[in-house]
């Protein structure tokens, strides 16, 4: 699996079937950008369970938050790992006691561990690196070109309506536009 | 399987654009609307905590420009765009997510004269000072630099033409100093040449010229190249810090590699209001569909006109980089492979008066004060556009009383050629 590149097929697959999402390292602050992407992928219909040990017991919009993935009582689909590179190690040790076990680990923008993918992998596991979910959903149902933002795809369908401002991940596109200078700063910048 | 990257005309003509979602209607349908309806509070809520994509306000995003700003920032590999009413607009919002008052950007003296204008006057009322430095030595962009230093910014064809920035070495001196490199790619359009390629950190036009293309509409653009680190020495504070407009939020940690557009719509654009039309955003993305076939075209009538004009007996000197034994002809082969654009200058040899009686016998140019228009233009500078000036000041800025500026259309190359040729036999 080339961790530098993802197809939007790949991307969108997971997006389309996931449907409970852990993400570690959720604030409750409403100003982090963690707050920001478990807000909105709330909105568009996933479950979505915070994990935060230093909030723990809190709840955050209407959802409580726990201190690790073993807490959870309910099957967890995917594994939003919003915590700085060294600690997805563990925390993707820690997904697989899980039972059932998560078919997606995802790590956010800046996140990136070859050792907790490999892991994962290993164990039949999907990976993403250096994503985050929130702007991909914006990206491959194109609700984010309202910002002006170069979604590097095309489409000659009418794109489904998810609601009022809502766009669908269901959507037909093919690659268009590339960013290959801000791809490589990020490639140049993880290998610094 | 590697997947196809489509090629430049094609995203000319559909990135950013899809069927409308509600009607099918395939072309970018005019959301003539100052306003969007809230679903809920909620909704209201996180649109305006930026917690969702969504529009607002047509000052601060509408979905006809937001075609336009996709457009744009495919056909330059950006990560985001934002369209704004003019390009002296785009200049203001750039700078005000950068400046602080006493603080310095780097800039080419070879520039439109109208930027020379802004940065020498209205930025020095924002006491945001311009040092000024000069393309044909590149050492004194290096020299130039001074801790105040937040941004370096060229042209990468400049107006009025005849200037080929050699960005590369420019981008390496804006790296080592630790700050964005800003490219004006108005003369040149991303069909010429793509300034993020060359290591601009951010792009910057004026819509109005080719890109629009029609002489019909103002406009102006920033693409985000998404390459410039924000947060690395925090010397950029709209973007490295708790934004108190919006609740603490840190632009470049929060949207990342698009976190510049969006301080330039969220913090700047929102609160200095240079909307663009989404009428004018409509027609300038009909114009970009056509951007292709026309900047060849232009380009392609250019080096014929010069080259006719280069072996005229009224003519003293001509100014075109696509002419082989310019100065410049080496940076245009390299950064402008397809042409080196289509405004140029050229000197009289009857001076001022052969000047002003060329721009009056012409019959197809016109005389007027753009570029990059589908019409063939003249303009006489001297006796117009920098008529206030002293001659040694017109000298210094390009504008001296023989020069006359072209920016050639894409009528036929004999009807532009016989033109000219009429009006200088008189």
């Amino acid at each position: 699996m080339d961790h530098n590149s993802y197809s939007d097929s790949y991307i969108r697959g997971i997006l389309n079937t996931v449907k409970t999402i852990a993400m570690v390292g959720a604030s409750e602050k409403e100003n982090r950008p963690s707050y920001f992407a478990f807000k909105y992928l709330l909105e568009r219909g996933y479950k979505m369970i915070p994990v935060n040990p230093g909030q723990a017991g809190h709840t955050m919009l209407g959802q409580r938050i726990y201190a690790r993935l073993a807490d959870i009582a309910e099957p967890v689909d995917m594994v939003d790992i919003f915590r700085a590179s060294k600690y997805a190690l563990p925390i993707v040790q820690e997904a697989l006691t899980l039972k059932p076990r998560p078919q997606v680990i995802w790590m956010q923008l800046g996140v990136r561990s070859n050792e907790a993918a490999a892991l994962a992998e290993a164990n039949g596991l999907k990976v993403v690196m250096n994503r985050c979910p929130k702007i991909e959903y914006g990206r491959l149902s194109s609700e984010i070109a309202w910002l002006g933002v170069n979604t590097r795809t095309l489409s000659s369908k009418r794109a489904p309506i998810g609601g009022v401002q809502r766009m669908s991940l269901n959507r037909t596109s093919a690659p268009g536009g590339v960013t290959a200078a801000a791809d490589r700063v990020q490639r140049e910048e993880r290998d610094r | 399987m590697t997947e196809r990257i489509p090629g430049f005309s094609t995203l000319a003509i559909h990135a950013g654009a899809q069927p409308d979602p509600t009607t099918g209607a395939r072309a970018t349908p005019i959301y003539q609307t100052t306003s969007f309806v809230f679903e809920s509070v909620d909704h209201a809520a996180s649109l305006f905590g930026l917690q969702t994509f969504g529009n607002i306000y047509t000052r601060i995003g509408n979905p006809t420009n937001a075609v336009l700003e996709e457009r744009i920032a495919a056909l330059e590999g950006g990560t985001a765009g934002l369209v704004v009413a003019t390009g002296h607009a785009a200049q203001v919002i750039v700078f005000h997510c950068l400046m602080q008052p006493g603080d310095e950007l780097v800039a080419s003296k070879k520039l439109y004269g109208g930027s020379i204008n802004q940065f020498n006057h209205a930025f020095k009322n924002f006491n945001w000072n311009v040092v000024w430095a000069d393309p044909e030595d590149i050492s004194s962009f290096e020299r130039a630099i001074s801790p105040k230093t937040k941004a370096i910014f060229t042209e990468s064809i400049a107006n009025p033409g005849g200037v080929i920035t050699d960005m590369e070495a420019v981008a390496q001196i804006a790296r080592r100093a630790g700050v964005p490199y800003i490219v004006d790619n108005t003369l040149a359009t991303p069909y010429l040449c793509k300034p993020i390629d060359h290591g601009a950190d951010i792009v910057v036009h004026s819509l109005t010229k080719f890109l629009g293309g029609h002489g019909n509409s103002m406009g102006g653009a920033i693409v985000d190249a998404g390459t410039f680190n924000w947060s690395r020495e925090k010397r950029y504070p709209m973007l490295s810090e708790p934004r108190p407009e919006y609740h603490g939020v840190v632009m470049h940690e929060t949207f990342g590699n698009f976190g510049f557009a969006m301080a330039c719509r969220m913090l700047a654009l929102r609160d200095i209001g240079a909307a663009l039309s989404p009428f004018n955003a409509f027609l300038i993305l009909t114009g970009i569909e056509t951007l292709p076939l026309r900047m060849q075209k232009h380009c392609d009538n250019a080096l014929a006109v010069a080259q006719w004009i280069a072996q005229h007996p009224k003519i003293a000197w001509v100014s075109y980089p696509g002419l082989p034994g310019d100065r410049y002809h080496s940076l245009a082969k390299k950064y402008c492979p397809n042409g080196a654009g289509a405004v140029f200058t050229f000197g009289l040899k009857g001076g001022y008066e052969a000047g002003v009686k060329l721009v009056s016998n012409v019959q197809l140019f016109s005389h007027l004060a753009n570029i990059g228009d589908t019409r063939s233009l003249i303009i006489h500078p001297a006796s117009t556009t920098h008529r206030q000036l002293t001659d040694a000041q017109k000298i210094q800025a390009g504008a001296g009383p023989d020069v006359v500026r072209l920016s050639i259309g894409i009528e036929d190359k004999d009807d532009i050629i016989a033109d000219l040729e009429q009006a200088l036999a008189d």
